[in-house]
């Protein structure tokens, strides 16, 4: 299922109305369950694998047991007809041919637990790829949902201190307003600054004696000393 | 453990990159946090969450804000500019142009924080640079 043609239809289709399916809500929560389903299947299968890994194991332990069984009575048969006794050799040749049949059978369940485990491995690696995909259908659905649903939200709700959504002129005009504010302040800043440093040149020049006051004491005695 | 809510609690208490948040949580049939980044209140950021993911979606302006004739133009520019924006993607929702940001919803707050701090910025700039298709 290829969401997007789904969606890109119903687009076309017009359906632009909030709440209106875009794509189909009941097929759309099948398909939930569907994924959920396939995820159990999934869990079901993988403790299948480790069963059959476990008896595939024994079998191959059990394989072992007979080989080792057979390879000892051999070496019994070998000294039998070293002391020239064929009635033991043959009683002891009999037991190994049971031994081998059985190897026989046991290789046999061993080879098909064998063909099981990669088959299993194959198909639980199939269907993990079409769950991860099939997952990734239903987000693009989920996500254009809870989307549409967080507008609803947000722009039908009027509140007390204004949290609805303006227009972007007011926005804007906050976003100036802001900014030469701030413009504003640094301006001030600026100006302070200067203003401090200004009063810092005149006291230097005073104290040189470059900058007199307009009116000072000795002036003024000097003036009062001329009228006398 | 709701994600939302502990992402509010987190948010309210922290400082990332020199900026502070505030969050409102807006209960309804969808539950979505209003989180404003302190500096930048101008562009409020509502966060929602899906299964896989966790939307941030800044509302810019409607259709019916801009001048009609220059609707396709201004597309084809949001449609470019998606690659340089950082973080986010310009996106239509119904009739509002928005910017958008997703991210995974096991996510650090890290990158949340980021992600809210970018989308702001993203969306001032974006308002100030289109200001000529406003009506």
């Amino acid at each position: 299922m290829n969401v997007i043609t789904k969606l890109l239809t119903s687009l076309r289709g017009g359906a632009r109305e909030l709440g209106e399916a875009v794509v189909d809500t009941q097929a759309m929560r099948i398909f939930e369950q569907e994924i959920e389903d396939s995820k159990t299947s999934l869990a079901e299968a993988k403790e299948g694998l480790t069963e059959i890994v476990a008896k595939k194991m024994a079998t191959e332990r059990k394989l072992s047991d007979i080989k080792s069984k057979i390879a000892e009575n051999e070496a019994y048969a070998m000294k039998a007809l070293n002391q020239a006794d064929e009635a033991l050799a043959l009683e002891v040749a009999e037991k190994i041919a049971k031994l081998e049949t059985t190897a026989d059978e046991v290789s046999g369940e061993f080879d098909s637990y064998d063909q099981n485990v990669t088959i299993l491995k194959s198909q639980i690696q199939e269907a993990e790829k079409i769950i991860a995909e099939h997952e990734r259908e239903l987000a693009m659905v989920k996500a254009r949902e809870s989307v549409q649903q967080a507008t609803k939200s947000v722009t039908q709700t009027v509140t007390a201190n204004d949290s609805s959504i303006g227009t972007a002129r007011e926005s804007l005009e906050r976003i100036k307003q802001k900014q030469q504010d701030e413009q504003d302040k640094l301006n001030a800043g600026i100006h302070l600054r200067k203003e401090l440093q200004g009063d810092d040149l005149d006291k230097k020049l005073k104290d040189a004696g470059i900058k007199r006051d307009k009116h000072s004491a000795a002036d003024v005695l000097a003036r009062l000393k001329e009228q006398k | 453990m709701n994600l939302l809510q502990d992402l509010s609690k987190h948010l309210a208490a922290c400082e990332f990159k020199g900026y502070r948040f505030s969050c409102l949580p807006m209960h309804g049939e969808q539950e979505v946090l209003r989180v404003e980044v302190i500096g930048r209140e101008e562009v409020p950021i509502f966060i929602t969450v899906t299964e896989t993911q966790i939307l941030c979606i800044s509302y810019l302006f409607t259709k019916q804000e801009i001048h009609q004739e220059k609707e396709a133009e201004l597309n084809q520019y949001l449609l470019e500019l998606n690659v340089p924006m950082p973080l986010s993607s310009f996106a239509l929702v119904e009739d509002y142009y928005t910017i958008f940001g997703a991210l995974d919803r096991e996510s650090k707050t890290e990158s949340i924080k980021q992600e809210l701090i970018t989308l702001a910025g993203n969306s001032i700039d974006t308002l100030q640079a289109l200001e000529d298709y406003f009506k």
